[in-house]
């Protein structure tokens, strides 16, 4: 049971969220120009690193908003949880 | 207005009308029903002053802006529901007259109310050991240096989503649960007291 | 009743005024309020209390605590009776009842004891490599081995115990209450912190209780009451005594089970156990450690006993483990355990010590006892079956890895082993915390924590009572700062160096004095030294394939005395250090853990939470049959006095054709839409167009994944200039709900909308069927219900039946029909008033069979049971709602070449010759016998009243091209073929005549 630190709440069990797994993929605005491969690129292809992910997380029994969170895919540690609009990798960003 | 007299809690399927008068002198836990909620469910960016200023005026307090706090209680408050949501109580009758005196004050700015008066029930749960019973279903930590009265959260209470409110010291919680699962949650709530002695009140 | 012969007269925790009498294998005896069964046992001279897993030897009590390999029990009788408690954690109550485990007819006479006898025959894998001929046989054979091997009995009847769970966050979690846990729980209290301290003993002391130490001129057990009365004064300090810590997972999530009333024998009706759920911000393990036997022939025997347990029975529970002792060594500890059967009067044969030199202090205050010393010996074999008979001494060769000289023999009935100490680790391996190797003493102790966790005592290899007492109080403290609580004024701690103590010599191994003798590694799974070698001969030298190929560790005891030389001795053959070799995984649960307490309160009425309507308790009054819908409990249908499903079906879609239907809709998902870009989100998440939409209308709206296909449906209502009311399917409503508030909030911040789930709010009844508007005429007011006042697809408000309403006209069976939405506390009212004045129109209440083979009929999809997520709009022949001037969520994925295949799947009707289950598979050919290509499958099948026979919704390849062909549906199981010809989905007023009137 992870504990995540929602950004408004606080830290919450696990159960009270739901993963929207790798963050900072962006729907492409001129879809109608990629190729099948490539609009399947963005629809199916997600990285799986052993180590540090940039993920989705929403606080759906909580405050219902998404956020998201750098976490250890090894330790399950949380390193790092940054607004939805955020770049990945520290710094305050947009 | 709807005829009052057809009102039905989802309780009512659990025949508590002969259970409330049982005499429980030692009971360490109370639970009722409080009937008279009426609520809104208010969304609005808290960046815009103006219409805050405008929702102040009607509602005669400020909307609380830190996370997980009320301002104000049981039939008139407001509890913090997320960073641009908010859920208004009022007395139970006077929700459609508020909604439209809000609505009133949010003309022109992006703003949504709903009623939500039925879509929750709210139970009262108190007594000195009514922190025991949410414990053994609520992963959040109520001890009183981290939950106090005032404080708010929409959490987890066994398997029903639930908005909890400490209303008392006592200390006294309010627990807003889906109409659908009342009857689960109050079941819940009566197996889990029953260990301190459960008086079932006759609510409000 | 026999006299407890072993038992001391003076000292020890016991109560000797509480006589408990209790039964073990059949023999009443008589034990002391505070034993356990094993000292109850011991003190009552009994030695046998088990017989091992594989070769059933004879097996007497070995240690004193949870790492007991041998006197493995089965508490109480009957169907609830509990298989393989050690009976030396079992708290012994009035009555208590056990039986030993793995034996039969008894524990004296055990036939399968003749494994023993041709043990050499039945090496490490010896079923895995005999039985594999033929393969074919093995569930033969398994059978009867099975019936050999086993660790107790089941239980057959269901648990009638209480269990609950309780949610707990604090400061400081401290695990293990001696004196290194009682130092940090009282460090961190005095801070101020919030404290939880846990042991899995009835009373807090640890080793403290058994091994006879002084603090500060007090007995231990004096200074531990002393600690335990400072704490239970401190008001933000909990103690938990016999609760064990057994899971320890992320973000110092730690899982412990408390035994509330097992030391009572769990009388019915109280709460036996306690799962707690504790997060804490720090925590400190002071689990201890784990005494190490040595390693000989025969080192099994009903007699053989670690040390540290012999003193632990005499200074404890004041019961002799025997009369003549002999200690075998290599380490300076159990010197003072020699000292202490002394004192207990038990006669003292000699120390046997491998070192070549032992000269310590505890050494010298052994030898001025007068007790022997044979250092540089070591035991090579022991004499006795069913108890220990004596022991056969050799000296060492020079290099001390081999025997030299004669064989000398002790008579003795007791046989303590000290081989050092292993930490208690597991909790501190299971955070994610490295171990290191501590050569010196021949251990692992915690290395690098991953969590906020630290180790104190001999759980951090630290076995000095002094330095557990300062390491206690060091880590209490730094855990409370870390958590924000400093005590002020605290004295400094005083720094600790260990005592001067020889070094500890680590012999894992000597060979067999006599060929073919067994030396136990493992001594509950039977696993010798020989099996380990020949493990790693036959190339089992990974950790992990050792330990599943010989299975040592693998028993309920997890190998706690014996895996520290499997690893060593794995280490020695491959000439490795053990550090190389490296432990097995640590893995939850740290002891074993009742499914019932896993459960908790979950069970009965509280399994899983039933959703009602407002109209719930008139369906369970009405003898309604419910469907699960998610949590929800739908009406199926409502069969009267002597009707059957079908008969109450087909009553019930007649009703809807041909008069008026009552449904209780309120399950379908609701949300309020707010918003001045609510039509351009609309058109974002809706495959058609939402811009023109009048205020008053309602629009049918298909959803898409990004994939392409279906997700979800329903109608959304214009309400308002910047407000539209949606609809989803029942199933469908938190995910949609969720779906687009992800886009919302992610990836469209820009769009002025907000979303509420109204679900809850609305009690929704649909009225259905020519008669609806004349049964709804009479009842609403302010309405014009008019044809041309209140068309198809358009909303009103008004009131029905005195109660504020919404009403829809909408319809899901191709009838006339409005769906009638009141706030939910009043929906039982506006159901009772359909009801009183549907009287004169014969209004049916229906199930959600009616409705779906209602909708059926018209060839409306549902969505979930006609599609399966890999279903497009082209699919279903719904191109029509998708917009080819707007982008919308999925619009891209359906020009993808997959989703434009001239040979997908369509949605068709069938007119089957007969009903078929839904999911059967199409097929084009007419044999009887796969394999055979499948060319679709039925979605779903009714019988239809309207039509008078039955008819099928299908997805079939190339199907809207194949109108009018017939297809075969092979019922193999049921030994049958249903043929089918393809036809519309339409199959019912293909016009819609029916529903504008």
């Amino acid at each position: 049971m992870l504990q995540i630190p929602c950004p408004h709440c606080g830290p919450r069990d696990e159960v009270e969220f739901s993963c929207g797994g790798e963050a900072h993929i962006a729907r492409p605005k001129e879809s109608d120009a990629l190729s099948d491969a490539e609009w399947a690129d963005y629809l199916f292809m997600r990285a799986n690193p052993k180590g540090v992910l940039a993920e989705r997380w929403c606080h759906t029994l909580g405050c219902r908003r998404w956020f998201n969170v750098e976490r250890d895919t090894v330790s399950h540690e949380i390193l790092r949880v940054y607004p939805m609009g955020e770049p990945r990798g520290g710094g305050s960003g947009a | 207005m709807s005829d009052p007299s057809l009102h039905q809690s989802p309780l009512a399927t659990l025949h508590l009308g002969g259970r409330e008068s049982e005499a429980a002198p030692d009971a360490l836990v109370q639970l009722a029903e409080r009937r008279a909620v009426g609520k809104l469910n208010l969304r609005a960016d808290p960046a815009n002053t103006a219409l805050m200023q405008a929702l102040e005026t009607v509602l005669g307090y400020a909307l609380p802006l830190a996370p997980n706090r009320t301002n104000g209680a049981g039939e008139r408050g407001a509890l913090w529901l997320g960073p641009d949501e908010w859920l208004v109580t009022v007395l139970s009758g006077q929700e459609n007259a508020l909604l439209e005196a809000l609505s009133q004050a949010a003309a022109g700015h992006h703003a949504a109310l709903s009623n939500v008066s039925d879509a929750r029930i709210v139970l009262s749960l108190s007594g000195p050991r009514a922190r025991e019973v949410l414990e053994k279903g609520c992963s959040l930590d109520l001890h009183p240096r981290a939950f106090q009265t005032g404080h708010c959260a929409q959490t987890r209470l066994a398997r029903a989503a639930i908005l909890l409110h400490q209303t008392d010291d006592a200390p006294a919680y309010d627990i807003h649960v889906a109409w659908s699962f009342a009857v689960y949650l109050w079941v819940w709530l009566e197996d889990a007291a029953a260990e301190y002695g459960l008086a079932v009140g006759d609510g409000e | 009743m026999k006299r407890q012969r072993q038992r001391l007269d003076t000292g020890a925790r016991i109560d000797r005024s509480q006589r408990l009498g209790f039964r073990f294998n059949g023999k009443s005896y008589e034990g002391f309020a505070g034993d356990t069964l094993a000292s109850a046992l011991l003190a009552n001279g009994v030695r046998l209390v088990g017989r091992s897993f594989k070769f059933h030897r004879p097996r007497g009590i070995y240690s004193a605590g949870m790492e007991e390999p041998n006197a493995l029990v089965q508490l109480g009788k009957g169907a609830a009776s509990e298989p393989n408690l050690r009976a030396t954690q079992v708290e012994l109550f009035d009555g208590l009842e056990a039986a030993s485990v793995n034996c039969w007819p008894s524990v004296k006479f055990d036939v399968w004891a003749l494994n023993d006898r041709v043990s050499s025959m039945l090496p490490a894998g010896f079923y895995y490599k005999t039985f594999m001929w033929p393969k074919s046989f093995w569930h033969r054979y398994e059978k009867v081995i099975r019936k050999g091997a086993g660790l107790g009995i089941a239980p057959q009847a269901p648990d009638h115990n209480i269990y609950d769970k309780r949610h707990q966050h604090c400061d400081v979690l401290v695990v293990g209450g001696g004196p290194a846990g009682i130092s940090a729980a009282l460090a961190a209290g005095r801070a101020g912190a919030r404290v939880i301290l846990v042991d899995e003993q009835a009373e807090l002391g640890g080793a403290l209780l058994g091994n006879g130490e002084r603090i500060e001129a007090r007995s231990g057990v004096d200074w531990t009451l002393g600690a335990r009365a400072e704490l239970d004064d401190m008001a933000e300090v909990r103690v938990l005594t016999r609760t064990t810590a057994f899971g320890y997972y992320d973000q110092n999530y730690v899982l412990m089970v408390e035994r509330v009333n097992d030391h009572l024998g769990a009388p019915a009706g109280t709460l036996r156990q306690r799962l707690w759920k504790i997060r804490a911000a720090q925590v400190v393990l002071a689990t201890g450690a784990i005494e190490r036997p040595m390693v000989f022939a025969n080192n099994d025997r009903p007699g053989v006993m670690l040390a540290g347990a012999a003193q632990t029975y005499i200074n404890r529970y004041g019961a002799k483990p025997g009369n003549r002792a002999a200690l075998y060594v290599n380490n300076d500890c159990a010197y003072r355990a020699a000292l202490d059967l002394v004192e207990a009067g038990i006669r003292v044969e000699a120390v046997i010590d491998v070192r070549a030199n032992p000269t310590g202090e505890a050494v010298a205050a052994v030898r001025e006892r007068g007790i022997d010393v044979l250092a540089h010996h070591a035991v090579g074999g022991t004499l006795g079956s069913k108890r220990l008979r004596g022991i056969e001494v050799l000296a060492l060769n020079d290099k001390g890895d081999g025997f030299a000289g004669d064989i000398r023999r002790l008579r003795c009935d007791l046989l303590c082993l000290s081989g050092g100490w292993n930490p208690t680790v597991h909790l501190f391996s299971q955070s994610g915390g490295k171990l290191d190797f501590d050569e010196k003493q021949a251990c692992f102790v915690p290395g690098e924590a991953r969590q906020a966790v630290s180790a104190a005592g001999a759980a951090n290899g630290v076995f000095a009572l002094q330095g557990c007492l300062a390491g206690g109080t060091a880590a209490g403290r730094e855990a409370a700062q870390k958590a924000g609580f400093e005590e002020p004024g605290a004295p400094a701690a005083l720094p600790f160096s260990p005592p001067e103590a020889d070094p500890l010599n680590p012999v894992w191994r000597l060979p067999p004095v006599s060929k073919g003798e067994m030396r136990f590694v493992d001594l509950h799974n039977d696993v010798t030294v020989s099996d380990i070698e020949l493990a790693a001969r036959e190339g089992y030298g990974a950790v992990e394939h050792l330990k599943r190929y010989t299975t040592t560790g693998m028993g309920p005891d997890q190998g706690r005395t014996g895996n520290m030389h499997a690893l060593a001795i794995l280490a020695d053959i491959k000439g490795v250090s053990i550090p190389e070799v490296g432990t097995t995984t640590f893995r939850p649960p740290y002891a074993p853990v009742p499914y019932g307490v896993m459960a908790g309160r979950d069970v009965g009425v509280l399994t899983d939470p039933v959703r009602m309507t407002a109209i719930h308790g008139w369906h369970e009054r009405s003898g309604a049959v419910f469907d699960d819908v998610g949590h929800w409990k739908r009406p199926w249908y409502y069969p009267r006095p002597g009707e059957n499903m079908a008969a109450a079906v087909r009553r019930e879609c007649v009703a809807a054709r041909d008069g008026v239907a009552l449904l209780d809709a309120s399950t379908l998902g609701k949300i309020d839409i707010h918003g001045p870009d609510a039509a351009e989100f609309l058109n974002r998440i809706y495959t058609n167009s939402w811009s023109k939409l009048a205020v008053g209308r309602c629009r049918y709206g298909l959803m898409l994944g990004e994939d392409g296909m279906v997700m979800d449906d329903g109608v959304t209502t214009r309400l308002g200039e910047t407000h539209y009311f949606m609809t989803t399917t029942t199933g469908g409503a938190a995910r949609v709900m969720a779906w687009m508030e992800d886009w919302l909030q992610c990836e469209w911040p820009d769009l002025k909308v907000f979303l509420t789930s109204v679900s809850e709010q609305w009690a929704t009844l649909s009225l259905s069927g020519p008669n609806a508007r004349r049964l709804l005429s009479e009842l609403a007011e302010g309405v014009d219900l008019s044809v041309q006042a209140f068309p198809h697809m358009s909303v009103r408000d008004g009131r029905v039946a005195g109660i504020d309403a919404r009403i829809f006209r909408v319809s899901f069976t191709g009838e006339l029909g409005y769906e009638v939405s009141v706030a939910t506390s009043y929906g039982l009212a506006l159901w009772q008033a359909f009801l009183r004045v549907g009287e004169n129109y014969d209004l049916t209440p229906i199930g959600t069979e009616a409705l779906h083979v209602l909708r059926a009929e018209k060839g409306y999809i549902a969505v979930g049971h006609d599609t399966d997520g890999t279903v497009t709009p082209g699919d279903l022949g719904m191109d029509w709602i998708v917009s080819t001037k707007k982008d919308f969520l999925g619009r891209r994925s359906l020009a993808r070449a997959d989703c434009v295949r001239p040979d997908r799947k369509h949605f068709v009707g069938l007119l089957p010759e007969a009903r078929v289950p839904e999911g059967a598979q199409i097929v084009d050919e007419p044999r009887r016998r796969p394999p055979m290509k499948m060319i679709g499958h039925v979605t779903s099948c009714y019988d239809s009243a309207t039509l008078g026979r039955p008819i099928a919704l299908a997805m079939v390849a190339g199907g809207r091209e194949r109108m009018g062909e017939t297809v075969t549906i092979p019922l193999t199981m049921e030994g049958r073929v249903v043929k089918a010809e393809i036809v519309s989905p339409v199959f019912y007023d293909a016009q819609g005549e029916r529903l504008n009137v």
